[in-house]
């Protein structure tokens, strides 16, 4: 699970482009500013591409936080 | 940086930000574009990509983007959109955007009536664009349906989808083929390339209302910026080759000419073959072929001359077979043909020679991993898109052949004007007329060397300066005794009173040093004296490229007025008693 939260702060980072940004089991929208609609897309893509893998439309719609992120991300691999 | 092609999606699309961050911090001067997208599916995560690789290509787009699916609205009656005066539109649909589609029970006059109003829907909007904007549009075809509810039949019958669209598209095409500054963006072949299993992922419709599948915009986008850049003249020019294991599989030097690779007779000889064959045609395009090898010159021509090959010797504008480093071989093979190393394209399969010339020099050296990758690598580069094609075109590899002739002959001259003299140079230097309209755009957009404002026009920007009273035109076509040089100046100037601002001063660099700025010099002082005109004004605006003409109008003889702390220039001349300062150039006679 570290793992994996090391390797979603590095591509959080990316996509925000902001080094300062460091993601937790809680972490939502609302903590990163740039965190709009459209840089959704970019994370889900990106986070998809980093760890091989698809999310369904219901998890992507389910999806509250990074840790609920985590957990499906875990189950995959 | 990544590489700007090949390129890896996943990486473009996370590092997004921080690459335009890097390309912005160059501080290079960048074509300034305003980009209107009309979208009948979400554009936002389109135009940012976009944004990227024009930006890659020396474009720089400011955008202005239709509310979701608004785009016919936009195009019919939208202000805003007209007051952002866009200076190109992309039209953003897709079948998603198709309104009706035919149902089993329909007749076939019914479907062809349906068929005709969707079309027309699509016409309707081109054609008012074109009258209230006039700007070049792009307009995306339509991809192929996801599904197919008959099956294989579904192309075939009237009633499929698959049968709908295709006539759709074809619909898209003729209008395309009847009208000029309108352009295809062809996203049926490019999902069809990159698979529209993958494309079409229904999800990304769904949940973002994204038309294609949102890994997949870095291809589309940077599919589509290619037109940008053929339109506003960042296309290569060049593809320089290198021979052994790039043109024919083997070494000559070492194998001999009989023991290379290249014809029927083997399964790598065919490749190479077709590799040649490729290469030929887009040498007919107007690609100029050269030559770049490590071997001795005649192991290259004995290579070039093997019966079974397609290129001959001859296909090529120089060839450089030497021992010196290619780097050097290209720098050389750039001055010889008066262009930038930019607009070259170097094609080696050796990994380590393309890193060399990358290292020194602005130039394309794509991955030529295996000769049956060959073809796709190149031409999925979008290094020569095509967009409009003039006759002069076709000539071209012909015109920079013969240049190389005069080149020869001037070494056997003691003094430069006998040798222009020798050249019986004839200049036809006359006003734009229809017939050259798209060659002239085609100059202003390409020209970055010879070029004092490197002020670029659109085809409807060109219209209108060619039907106002306001500015003098002139263009020049240049002939000597080895050929025809085609349309290759073009000067305008805008009437402001007694006054003649020089808008536009541009000359093609391969008749640089033969005296035709004076022929054309000559002619628009005539020109302007006779519309009572005092003075010209010209303006030079330094770019990275254009420093070679930083002094023309001074040594043309005209006073600087002024210069700014960006090295902008104006200069004026008093034409009054004007002489004639072209000796060498018959003018039109």
């Amino acid at each position: 699970m570290e793992e994996i939260y090391s390797r979603l702060n590095g591509v959080f980072r990316d996509v925000f482009d902001d080094d300062s940004i460091t993601v937790n089991e809680s972490t939502t929208a609302n903590d990163i500013e740039d965190w709009d609609s459209l840089n959704h897309i970019t994370l889900i893509d990106a986070v998809e591409s980093e760890f091989k893998v698809r999310f369904t439309m219901g998890e992507v719609s389910g999806m509250k936080n990074v840790g609920e992120m985590a957990q499906i991300i875990a189950q995959r691999m | 940086m990544p590489n700007f092609y090949p390129f890896d999606c996943a990486y473009i699309t996370k590092k997004q930000k921080s690459i335009k961050r890097e390309l912005l911090k160059d501080g290079a001067k960048r074509i300034e574009k305003k980009v209107a997208i009309l979208g009948g599916s979400t554009t936002n995560g389109i135009a940012d990509l976009l944004e990227l690789f024009l930006l890659w290509q020396g474009i720089r787009p400011t955008f202005y983007q239709s509310e979701y699916n608004q785009y016919w609205q936009d195009a019919m009656f939208g202000s805003e959109l007209r007051e952002f005066k866009p200076d190109f539109i992309f039209i953003h649909t897709s079948n998603r955007n198709i309104a009706q589609y035919p149902d089993m029970s329909m007749k076939s006059g019914d479907v062809d009536l349906l068929l005709k109003s969707q079309t027309e829907y699509f016409t309707a909007m081109w054609d008012k664009l074109r009258e209230d904007i006039g700007c070049p549009i792009i307009q995306n075809n339509m991809e192929m349906p996801y599904w197919r509810l008959l099956g294989n039949k579904d192309c075939a019958d009237i009633h499929g989808r698959v049968s709908f669209v295709t006539r759709i598209n074809q619909g898209f095409y003729e209008y395309a083929q009847s009208h000029d500054n309108f352009f295809i963006h062809d996203i049926n072949y490019l999902s069809a390339s990159l698979g529209l299993e993958r494309w079409a992922n229904p999800l990304y419709w769904n949940m973002y209302k994204y038309a294609l599948a949102v890994p997949l915009i870095p291809e589309f986008a940077f599919s589509l910026s290619k037109i940008f850049a053929s339109l506003l003249g960042r296309n290569k020019k060049v593809l320089a080759l290198d021979l052994d294991n790039t043109l024919w599989g083997g070494v000559v030097g070492d194998d001999g000419a009989e023991g290379i690779a290249v014809g029927q007779e083997v399964p790598m000889g065919q490749a190479y073959c077709e590799f040649q064959e490729y290469l030929k045609a887009q040498k007919q395009l107007g690609v100029l072929l050269t030559v770049c090898s490590k071997n001795d010159e005649e192991n290259a021509i004995a290579g070039l001359n093997h019966p079974d090959g397609v290129l001959r010797p001859r296909d090529f504008t120089l060839i450089k077979a030497n021992w010196e480093p290619k780097s050097l071989n290209i720098e050389q093979t750039a001055k010889e043909l008066n262009l930038l190393p930019e607009s070259i394209v170097f094609v080696d399969d050796n990994p380590a020679e393309r890193e060399i010339v990358k290292g020194t020099l602005p130039c394309e050296a794509p991955p030529m991993e295996s000769i049956e990758s060959y073809i796709q690598t190149l031409d999925k580069g979008g290094y020569f898109e095509v967009t409009n094609f003039s006759e002069d075109d076709l000539k071209r590899g012909e015109m920079y052949k013969q240049n190389a002739e005069r080149a020869k002959m001037q070494s056997a001259f003691a003094d430069y004007g006998e040798y222009l003299d020798s050249l019986e140079m004839k200049a036809e230097i006359a006003d734009f007329s229809p017939i050259n309209l798209a060659r002239i755009t085609q100059l202003t957009n390409k020209s970055n060397q010879f070029n004092l404002t490197t002020k670029r026009f659109t085809s409807a920007e060109m219209e209108q300066v060619y039907e106002s009273s306001d500015y003098i035109r002139l263009c020049g076509r240049l002939e000597d005794k080895f050929g025809d040089n085609g349309i290759v100046s073009v000067v305008i100037g805008k009437k402001d009173g007694a006054a003649l601002d020089i808008e536009l001063w541009l000359m093609s660099c391969r008749v640089l040093k033969r005296d035709m700025e004076l022929a054309m010099l000559d002619t628009l002082a005539e020109e302007a004296a006779g519309q009572g005109i005092e003075v010209l004004r010209g303006h030079y605006y330094p770019t990275a490229k254009n420093n070679m003409v930083k002094n023309l109008y001074g040594d043309f003889g005209f006073d600087k007025i002024s210069e700014d702390n960006e090295g902008n220039t104006l200069w004026e001349y008093n034409i009054r008693g004007y002489q004639k300062k072209n000796r060498h150039i018959k003018v039109n006679g």
